[in-house]
């Protein structure tokens, strides 16, 4: 006999795939979208630490690239640590679809 | 085999679960399930047990701490009371969903307000609809033998559900009966050995507990949820059958006593049932053909089995020591369900009794056998439900 769906779940609602959160993207959530300045960038990777969901890319070689928009849900908190350089911010807040 | 001891019912359950000697206990101290853990941590304390007890800041806690336990692959076992379950009510569905087999026994206590440490059972009813199994016991032999029982239903793989195993406060917790002990190696054989199931603690098989569910699928996951529970009564009896060959004693979904040629019965839980089969005994040698039927297993509830069990009385008194403001006390309005499959239905009637550990005594049970009588002779309900034992 067959299984209905819902007997196929795992038990405990337990997901036993790890990573499986990659899959799911939050991008969409964004009502404010980071604008990354690099030239008032000075790499000095706050944005990268702060971002609570790994939404700053890092190039291999250990460099600040761009935003990981399919991630990032425009919380604002990289542009409010950003130091930027001489008074400049180098990521700035601006309203999504603008 | 075994060991005949004069011990409270707290004292019985510590020993049950020194016994078995959980990987975790998590616990936070609550009149009168204090004296239980209190007794655990001193097997702790002298290496009796090689439990990692740990000392929280409130149930919630403790429950949680329960929950991270048994994720991470621990048998794992606490206890309350009133106020603490209370406080544990959220963490309670928690255990339930997640389908981490938690053994609890729960001293039952009147909750507050007013303020009251005595028993009854307002406190395993408030947690009904958790998805935890109750089993309720009328005696330290059987709070003793309940908790050994409840971790193999609990743990058994087509289970995998808590369990709660509850007792009066104070009248079991706290009075000094005969208790047969069995065996350490005995007990240890009957549970077996844990196995866990995706266990947190697998690092080679990383996985995420406690996800957000939302209109997708938590209908689903409820579903399954309720299909569990339906399996629940076969390994009740499977794991009774097999306690018996071990100890000699029977265990059901439920006890009857005189019931089978009965023309009424009371339904009542844990120790009341003591008193009433006392004074059932006095209206038998009368003449009087009263039975009872005391539950064992509240959650999932034994529905068609007790409908069976019943089909053939007129009429019905279900005592409640618990109530449900504004409505039927808790177990009347379980019993109703079972004779609501009845072809022939008898007379029912509710009594509330025992609030806040007022003593359930002979008069009450021999008042509510009268009224039954006429109950029965005549069919007439004049009110279903009604406080015993109140000062008027």
């Amino acid at each position: 006999m067959s299984k209905k769906f819902w007997e196929t779940l795992p038990q405990g609602s337990v997901v036993l795939e790890a990573g499986s959160s990659a899959k799911f993207k939050t991008g969409g959530w964004r009502s404010m979208r980071p604008k990354w300045i690099e030239e008032n960038c000075i790499q000095c990777m706050f944005c990268w630490m702060y971002c609570p969901d790994m939404s700053i890319k890092v190039t291999a070689e250990g460099k600040r690239a761009e935003f990981d928009y399919d991630y990032c849900k425009g919380c604002g908190i990289c542009a409010l640590e950003c130091p930027g350089k001489k008074g400049k911010k180098a990521i700035v807040m601006e309203e999504e679809g603008k | 085999m075994g060991k005949i001891v004069a011990v409270t019912g707290n004292e019985a359950c510590a020993q049950a679960l020194k016994q078995i000697n959980p990987d975790v206990c998590a616990a936070y101290p609550i009149t009168p399930a204090t004296d239980l853990m209190q007794r655990f941590s001193s097997f702790v304390n002298d290496g009796k047990v090689d439990t990692e007890l740990v000392l929280v800041e409130s149930e919630h806690s403790a429950m949680s701490a329960c929950i991270g336990a048994a994720a991470a692959g621990g048998r794992v076992a606490t206890a309350t009371s009133s106020q603490g379950l209370a406080l544990m009510w959220e963490m309670l569905y928690i255990a339930a969903g997640t389908r981490l087999p938690i053994i609890m026994p729960l001293v039952n206590r009147a909750l507050s307000a007013p303020l009251n440490i005595h028993g009854d059972h307002s406190d395993g009813m408030g947690a009904r609809d958790t998805g935890w199994i109750q089993i309720y016991s009328e005696n330290a032999q059987e709070a003793y033998d309940n908790t050994i029982q409840a971790f193999r239903i609990a743990e058994h793989l087509d289970i995998r559900l808590p369990a709660m195993v509850c007792m009066d406060g104070f009248i079991v917790s706290h009075s000094i009966e005969r208790v047969e002990y069995i065996d350490d190696a005995d007990v240890k054989k009957f549970v077996g050995k844990f196995q866990a199931v995706h266990p947190l603690l697998d690092l080679d098989n990383p996985k995420s507990y406690g996800p957000l569910i939302l209109t997708d699928l938590y209908h689903e996951y409820k579903r399954a949820q309720h299909e569990v529970m339906t399996k629940v009564p076969k390994v009740v009896l499977e794991v009774a059958s097999d306690f018996e060959k071990m100890a000699g004693r029977k265990y059901g979904l439920f006890e009857t006593y005189r019931l089978e040629d009965a023309e009424m019965a009371i339904v009542v839980m844990s120790s009341a049932a003591g008193t009433t089969k006392d004074i059932i005994d006095q209206y038998r040698d009368k003449g009087v053909k009263i039975g009872l039927l005391k539950p064992r297993i509240f959650r999932p509830f034994p529905y068609l089995e007790i409908a069976d069990a019943l089909k053939h009385v007129k009429a019905i008194a279900v005592l409640d020591r618990a109530d449900s403001f504004g409505g039927y006390g808790p177990l009347f309005m379980e019993i109703a369900g079972s004779v609501m499959s009845m072809a022939s239905k008898p007379a029912m009637i509710n009594k509330i009794f025992g609030l806040g550990g007022r003593d359930y005594l002979p008069d009450q049970a021999e008042g509510v056998i009268d009224e039954l009588i006429k109950v029965a002779q005549t069919g007439k309900v004049p009110a279903v439900k009604e406080y015993i034992g109140v000062k008027e």
